[in-house]
């Protein structure tokens, strides 16, 4: 096996990390701070993709398309904070989970109505479209390098917004103590509308770095929503920090097996059994992982409100 | 005894229909609704099993399908070597259910809350790959089973005979989950939902009294799992998807939680709301979403709530 | 609220009578979900073929039934229950999938009905799990990728890499091509179905094996990822794709240009110059704004004229199972394929072609037969059923 494929495939990783992350990144704050179990997370994500298709085409600018898509994203959610799920908070997560499943439903079909069943396409811009050499003989796509670079901007954003601003000192304040947030005459409501809005364009990021290489799809949300609730697990809920490490980890595991894992098998395995076996072996990998994670600590790697 | 209530005169009610299900289906020349009403008593049984665990014990296991699985592929593999009998089939399901649930249990019980349900969740994702791995079982294509499960006293080839078993199964499923419900061990159980802490204090070892329960659960709904291989002659990973646990929490919730008939009504409903509504339109789902939504915010004790509440209003 | 249910359940019950002076087809496909676009085509073009025999068969009205499988071979098989039991088909078509086909398949062949797919072609309905009543209007599995190999080999390609995903239909297309391609093979990846959409460790594996050709079969919305990615990763200019059923007339709008040159092979191709294709294609893109109908759609529109011509032959008596079968057995309609006889297996032993997409005078992208790769061709399975007529 030769370096540059491993370095290869490390940066393949790293990318579906990335993609991950800006998943995740809303899910673990909406539900570390309102502790509320999002399902339709997923959703916005599809949201966010086909407010993205529908304004590039509209447009005719692929940048300007995805500004006004995370703009849409953003309101959605705000409204579907105000009409349903403002209502959960202070419910249980059993009910978190069947209600925002019912959004799910209905978000699929809302779409299938309206854009119709056949997917839609998003045709990359030249610029973004062709791959570039990040090593000499080693072309990479130049979209998957700018998801590891837009990754990382809305890491290092986060960490600035939560840890050293005053929105962020509420948002950390009002996930440990709501009522004396409260009491101190902050508006806890717009505080939590406005944390879910800021979970919303996340995931609508999410959706938009997506779409062009997946395209755009009815219930393209829940394969992915799946591996994002693992990554906000194994990472400990509320955990920004521990979502970032977690989706790399998670990233690297898919990749790693889906890469390897048919080689490995082949020297102790028929090659037909072998190729037969690795794609459900190398899928099964990150739930074995998230399993020992929580076996050893039950409340993931960075438990947020340990202290 | 006190008389019935509402919801009693219900599962009464629903219960001699399922009854009435055969002979009305061959009067009416309608075996469609035979098959339909066949599905409805073997999820119903599933949900019971997991209502024991979801709605008694507060164990909100996100993976409850597996089981069903482990059930049909017991009769899907054995088949497969031919190996048809019934009763060897139904002891290796609940042989490898309660062996599974033992240390998917054993395990997934250290976590609480939100972790436990990924963690559940986790497992039966597992255990749905290695289905999908196991190509000499058709992998995700799955298995057709070619002879169905033979008792020795009677076979399931007869849809009328498969429907009374899969329908004794299921009583036999309330009954046992009643006895439970009512002994020290379901009280243990319930007292453990409410305050774990509490009972952890007064000296009962609630992490033993939860894993047995979730060891029951898996077993019983195995059994379920039996009958659904014989009931489509198909086995195949889409059966422990984890939609189809997600299904399973539905049906029990919308019955009501914690009620012994609950996920009879909770499967009924589901199943023929699934029925009807898909009938009406493709778009079933645009419905179906919004009312599950406001089933959880507006109707929390789900159908069995409902008609508990007619009944105060009633008496009083 | 449940007594409203068992109300209408009831009604329901009451309302469905079995109608005796008319002809019903049951079809099963996918119209829910990302993959409702095949199934809109297939039923869009059974549609026609409808209009086209005036709503008659034999002399009789004819109804179809469509049932949604929502892509899943449990509720594939309960809508087939449905349609047998409740619906009372005749007849039973469509089956986009090969693992649904195969868990429904034995509802319908138990009740002594006629089973006709109208794509799905699994290798076991083939061989020696073949039947009497189960009949092919498409392909079996093996067949195109068989063409593609030998394709391949004609192009002069030595080194190969296959990537299919780990479904029925995914190995078969794999083992179809390296029963024929002569060259050696240099990798294989099997991935996950359907949930798998990015195939980055894959293609990179590809690059790695540095191969001559680079052979996949993605279906459906499948098909514009890999190829979306394909062309993202830079392999475009080294490796030449080859593609079967990954490029369609349903794909197209969505791959664009990234599909131009892309060679593949398929039984039929929309611009076939034959009477009964050019009203089939004719008269669909004047009906559906000037779109091309896919692949699916062609063999649900011959599914359906089948059906016709052997209703024909037994005068409307569709219930004549054994008449319907010798009938069918003839093929004896207009294939917008051309040439059509069944093997002894019930699949159909037809051409194959070389297509590429092409973008037409007026700007529009679509598939071209450049060469005919086999004629008359058969499957392999064939002399695995014990099936004689």
């Amino acid at each position: 096996m030769d370096l540059i494929l491993i370095l290869e495939q490390t940066l393949n990783g790293v990318q579906l990390g990335m993609l991950l992350f800006l998943l995740t990144a809303g899910l673990t704050l909406v539900f570390g701070i309102m502790d509320l179990v999002n399902l339709a997370h997923g959703s916005l994500y599809m949201m966010g993709a086909y407010f993205f298709a529908t304004f590039t085409r509209l447009t005719g600018s692929f940048l300007l398309g995805a500004v006004l898509a995370l703009v849409a994203t953003l309101i959605l959610g705000i409204v579907v904070e105000i009409v349903a799920l403002r209502r959960l908070y202070a419910r249980d997560h059993l009910d978190h989970v069947l209600g925002t499943f019912g959004l799910i439903l209905f978000f699929n079909e809302a779409a299938r109505l309206v854009w119709g069943p056949a997917g839609m396409s998003i045709p990359l811009p030249p610029y973004l479209a062709r791959a570039i050499e990040i090593l000499p003989g080693v072309p990479y796509s130049a979209y998957k390098a700018s998801i590891i670079v837009v990754g990382l901007a809305v890491a290092g954003f986060l960490y600035w917004l939560v840890g050293r601003t005053r929105i962020g000192m509420l948002i950390r304040a009002g996930a440990s103590n709501r009522e004396m947030v409260g009491a101190l005459g902050v508006n806890i409501r717009l505080l939590f509308t406005l944390v879910f809005g800021l979970g919303a364009a996340l995931a609508g990021l999410a959706g938009v770095m997506d779409a062009p290489i997946r395209t755009v799809q009815i219930g393209m949300g829940e394969n992915i929503l799946i591996l994002a609730f693992v990554v906000v697990v194994i990472g400990g809920i509320g955990s920004i920090r521990g979502a970032f490490v977690a989706s790399i980890l998670v990233g690297l595991i898919d990749v790693m097996g889906r890469a390897f894992l048919p080689e490995l098998l082949k020297l102790f395995m028929t090659p037909i059994a072998a190729s037969t076996a690795a794609p459900a072996i190398s899928s099964m990998l990150i739930y074995v992982a998230m399993a020992g994670v929580l076996v050893f600590r039950p409340e993931g790697l960075f438990p947020a409100r340990g202290g | 005894m006190k008389s019935l209530d509402a919801r009693g005169w219900t599962a009464l009610a629903l219960i001699l229909l399922l009854v009435a299900v055969p002979p009305l289906a061959r009067t009416f020349d309608q075996n469609f609704y035979l098959l339909l009403f066949t599905r409805v008593v073997i999820m119903t049984t599933a949900a019971i099993s997991l209502n024991l665990i979801l709605g008694y014990g507060g164990m909100v296991s996100f993976g409850h399908a597996m089981y069903v699985g482990i059930g049909a592929y017991a009769v899907g593999i054995s088949s497969f070597h031919g190996l048809n009998d019934g009763w060897a089939q139904m002891a290796l399901a609940m042989a490898v259910a309660a062996v599974a649930a033992l240390a998917i249990g054993a395990m997934s019980l250290r976590t609480k809350g939100v972790y436990f349900i990924m963690i559940t969740l986790a497992f039966a994702q597992m255990i749905y790959f290695v289905a999908v791995g196991l190509s000499r079982y058709g992998g995700d294509d799955g298995l057709t089973v070619k002879r169905r499960s033979d008792f020795g006293l009677f076979g399931l080839k007869d849809p009328a005979v498969l429907y009374y078993v899969a329908l004794a199964v299921m009583l036999a499923a309330l009954w046992l989950s009643w006895r439970m419900v009512n002994s020290r061990f379901g009280l243990v159980l319930r007292g453990a939902k409410s305050n774990d802490r509490r009972m952890a204090a007064i000296g009962f070892a609630t992490y033993r009294y939860r894993l047995a329960g979730f060891v029951v659960a898996g077993t019983m709904c195995a059994v379920a799992g039996v009958l659904l291989a014989n009931f489509s002659d198909f086995v195949s990973p889409a059966t422990m998807h984890w939609t189809r646990s997600g299904d399973l929490i539905v049906m029990v919730v919308l019955g009501g939680m914690g009620s012994l008939f609950g996920p009879l009504f909770g499967t009924v409903a589901f199943l023929l709301l699934e029925e009807v509504l898909s009938g009406i339109t493709e778009a079933w789902q645009i419905i179906f979403g919004p009312l599950l939504l406001a089933l959880v915010l507006y109707a929390r004790g789900g159908i069995d709530g409902l008609l508990a509440k007619r009944t105060e209003r009633g008496d009083g | 609220m449940k007594y409203a249910l068992l109300a209408a359940a009831s009604a329901l019950a009451l309302a469905v009578q079995p109608a005796a002076a008319q002809i019903k087809i049951g079809f099963i496909s996918t119209f829910t979900g990302p993959q409702a676009a095949i199934g809109n085509d297939m039923r869009d073009s059974a549609n026609l073929a409808l209009e086209h025999l005036g709503g008659k068969m034999g002399g009789k009205d004819v109804q179809i039934v469509y049932e949604d499988d929502t892509f899943r071979p449990e509720v594939g098989k309960q809508k087939t229950d449905k349609l047998i039991q409740q619906d009372r088909v005749d007849i039973v078509t469509g089956f986009i999938w090969s693992n649904v086909l195969l868990a429904s398949y034995k509802s319908v062949l138990d009740a002594g009905k006629i089973l006709i797919s109208a794509n799905a072609g699994p290798s076991q309905l083939a061989g020696d799990q073949c039947h009497e009543n189960f009949f092919s209007a498409s392909w079996q599995n093996d067949q195109t990728p068989m063409a593609m190999g030998e394709a391949m080999n004609r192009k002069g390609i030595k080194k190969l890499y296959i990537m299919s995903p780990n479904y029925a239909a995914g190995r078969d297309m794999a083992e179809g091509v390296k029963s024929t391609f002569k060259g050696e093979l240099v990798g294989q990846d099997l991935t996950k179905w359907p949930d798998q959409l990015d195939f980055a460790a894959e293609l990179s594996k590809v690059r790695a094996a540095r191969p001559d050709a680079l052979f996949v079969f993605y279906p459906g919305a499948h098909g514009v990822q890999i190829l979306t990615q394909y062309n993202q990763s830079g392999l475009k200019g080294t490796v030449p794709l080859y593609a079967a059923y990954t490029i369609d007339a349903l794909s197209l709008p969505l791959q664009k240009e990234q599909a131009l040159g892309v060679l593949g092979t398929q039984h039929w191709v929309n611009d076939l110059n034959n009477p009964a294709n050019q009203k089939f294609v004719g008269d669909f893109r004047k009906k559906h704004g000037g779109k091309f109908p896919s692949f699916y759609g062609q063999q649900s529109y011959d599914a359906v004229m089948l059906i016709a011509s052997a209703v024909q032959a037994v005068n409307g008596n569709a219930g004549d199972v054994a008449g319907m079968r010798a009938a069918l057995r003839k093929a004896n309609f207009q294939s917008t394929r051309g040439a059509f006889k069944f093997g002894s297996n019930h699949f159909p032993i037809q051409n194959f072609y070389l297509q590429e997409t092409v973008k037409l005078a007026d700007g529009t992208l679509s598939l071209k037969t450049v060469d005919t790769v086999f004629t008359a061709h058969q499957d392999l399975h064939a002399g695995k059923c014990p099936m004689k007529w």
